[in-house]
């Protein structure tokens, strides 16, 4: 689902730890594991697993691992930001130096949830990034904003904000490691809009049919953030055969860990019944 | 010591932030001003300054929200949602995330926020900051509810809302926050699910939520009067909630009235009402009697919000007719 934006998770969070936080979209599986989620209970969990990193009772759209400071995938659009300001607030509040990035859809950014958090950033002064991705369309319908215009609306609450080729690594990671100086160093939040057009649909198996069909051949062809990268000299340590083996490897540890996946244990009847508080007193949980 | 409600909480609040370095206290003027409109959060920005005690903008998602992220993430948030009737611009932030973070995060999260929530009618605020809802929060898996009766109660129940691991809503009516009682000195801790005798009887069982409380332990004076000996049950938690104190005291009595100022439909007094027929049914002499405000919303005009709250006399008439049956 994350294709052709991987620049932008990669470029967010390779300059944070696991002391930073992230929350995350409907689309977040790339996050996880830009973020530092282990692929294994990755997989497990999107099976629906018991072993998963959330017990199988997440799923694909609430898959989330708090020792990676990966607050939550998230199926309510724009339901994240708030969370991630608070998260910001944990961070400002005990001097722990941490920075939250709440990532949001150029959908989401219309929501009042997002402005919401945008204003609470703002006048908290919270570490906080606002990293929205426009990949053009929300759900089924494309966003009719002009490029840009995302960026402009975050700026306007206050805070310094800059658009970003979101199939550039290079300039997503800039603009990201700028944001997360400015957050540790108690500058308050920062808006990046990263563009980049998305490469499948709002579903997996979504045929898309409401895009032109030779806009989306060159949204694919032009959006592939990897040849970009590799063309770059910044990338010039990595030769072809290395590339290859990076490539071999990842395709290795994604085919045991699906097969892994798919043979796991399915969770037992009475995990329907834990977890939903850390304790409770009454009949309603017996 | 005497000291009313508001004296309870706010003293409460003092002693929580003083004992534990994660507690900040958030939402809309809980800094300025005089510490909100009853004075709840007074003293506590100068004692604990404005980096634990945070006025946020009016945006109630926005303050839900970030209070279950700091919770999720270390901190021991109390937000304040001024009125229980904002809850119609926050509700996601609560029902989809802080209620599920545990559940859906497969017992990875903790979510130790505290939402203090004014409830109730009685001062004429009208339909949109009167209401009572907790029927609807208590449905919530994920969360707990309180609604404290008096000035102890609320001492106790949020300084265990505030050390407990789980989401809780502590709804706090206002018609009551001026009521005194005597509250213990020094720590105090009521643990949640347990229901607490306002009074002792033998005849009828009168349970009553939050300020409806007050009005049975009333009715049960005016009862007494005519040689009736009514026993007064407060829950005191909506979610856990106390089933087996319930129906311990309608064990002794054999009948009972439930007086709750929500809604009638899908209320407090109708789950206490079907919980008490399902597992109950052998103890009961007549039929359970509920006492609620009606299937409106609540009218600014005092003559008319008088007419939808519940009355000791209705309490008083409700008893009676079990009484009679």
């Amino acid at each position: 689902m994350y294709r052709n934006q991987e620049a932008i998770a990669v470029g967010a969070c390779l300059d944070m730890t696991s002391d930073d936080y992230i929350a995350s979209t409907h689309r977040g599986h790339g996050h996880c594991i830009a973020k530092g989620c282990e692929l294994e209970g990755m997989m497990l969990e999107l099976a629906c697993k018991e072993d998963g990193l959330c017990n199988g009772k997440g799923g694909s759209m609430h898959i989330a691992d708090m020792s990676k400071g990966m607050l939550g995938a998230n199926a309510i659009v724009g339901g994240g930001p708030p969370i991630a300001a608070g998260a910001a607030l944990t961070a400002k509040t005990l001097g722990t130096g941490g920075v939250s990035m709440a990532f949001i859809g150029d959908g989401a950014s219309d929501q009042g949830t997002v402005a919401e958090a945008l204003n609470l950033a703002v006048v908290l002064e919270l570490p906080m990034i606002f990293m929205y991705e426009n990949n053009f369309y929300a759900e089924f319908t494309r966003n009719p904003k002009p490029e840009g215009r995302i960026a402009e609306r975050a700026g306007s609450f206050g805070m310094p904000s800059v658009v970003v080729d979101g199939s550039d690594f290079f300039a997503v990671h800039r603009a990201c490691r700028e944001a997360i100086e400015r957050g540790r160093s108690g500058g308050g939040p920062t808006a990046i809009e990263a563009v980049s057009a998305r490469y499948y649909g709002h579903f997996e198996g979504d045929p898309q049919a409401y895009r032109d069909e030779a806009e989306l051949r060159e949204q694919r062809e032009a959006g592939d953030p990897l040849p970009r990268f590799l063309a770059d000299e910044r990338a010039s340590v990595l030769d072809a055969a290395r590339v290859a083996d990076i490539d071999a490897e990842i395709f290795a540890e994604l085919d045991r860990t699906v097969e892994l996946a798919l043979a796991a244990a399915d969770p037992t009847p009475d995990k329907l019944y834990t977890d939903v508080y850390v304790s409770y007193e009454g009949r309603a949980m017996q | 010591m005497k000291m009313s409600i508001r004296e309870a909480i706010n003293l409460t609040l003092h002693e929580e932030m003083a004992r534990d370095s994660r507690v900040i206290v958030m939402g809309e003027d809980v800094a300025s001003g005089q510490g909100g409109v009853y004075g709840i959060t007074a003293g506590l920005p100068e004692k604990f300054g404005v980096a634990r005690v945070i006025d946020t903008p009016i945006t109630e998602s926005a303050i839900v929200g970030a209070a279950g992220g700091a919770a999720l993430t270390g901190l021991r948030p109390v937000a304040e949602l001024m009125f229980v009737d904002f809850l119609g611009v926050c509700l996601d932030q609560l029902l989809n995330q802080i209620a599920k973070f545990r559940y859906m995060f497969g017992g990875q999260a903790r979510t130790p926020v505290v939402i203090r929530t004014m409830i109730g009618a009685g001062e004429g605020t009208g339909p949109q900051h009167s209401q009572i809802l907790y029927p609807m929060l208590a449905a919530i898996p994920g969360i707990k509810v309180v609604a404290p009766s008096n000035a102890a109660d609320a001492k106790g129940l949020l300084a265990e809302a505030i050390r407990q691991d789980d989401p809780v809503v502590f709804c706090e009516h206002k018609a009551l926050y001026m009521t005194e009682c005597d509250v213990p000195e020094g720590d105090y801790v009521i643990p949640f699910g347990r229901a607490r005798t306002v009074v002792e009887g033998s005849d009828i069982t009168l349970c009553g939520l939050s300020r409806m409380a007050v009005l049975a332990a009333e009715a049960a004076a005016q009862l007494a009067a005519d040689g009736i000996s009514a026993e007064v049950i407060d829950p005191r938690t909506l979610s856990p909630l106390d089933e087996q104190g319930i129906l311990d005291s309608v064990a002794k009595t054999g009948r009972l009235v439930v007086v709750d100022e929500s809604n009638p439909l899908c209320s407090m007094a109708s789950e206490i009402a079907a919980a008490v027929a399902e597992f109950g049914f052998d103890y009961l002499d007549a039929p359970i009697q509920r006492v609620t405000a009606p299937h409106t919303p609540v009218p600014a005009t005092p003559c008319l919000e008088k007419e939808y709250v519940p009355s000791v006399s209705d309490i008083v008439e409700a008893a009676k007719k079990a009484l009679d049956y």
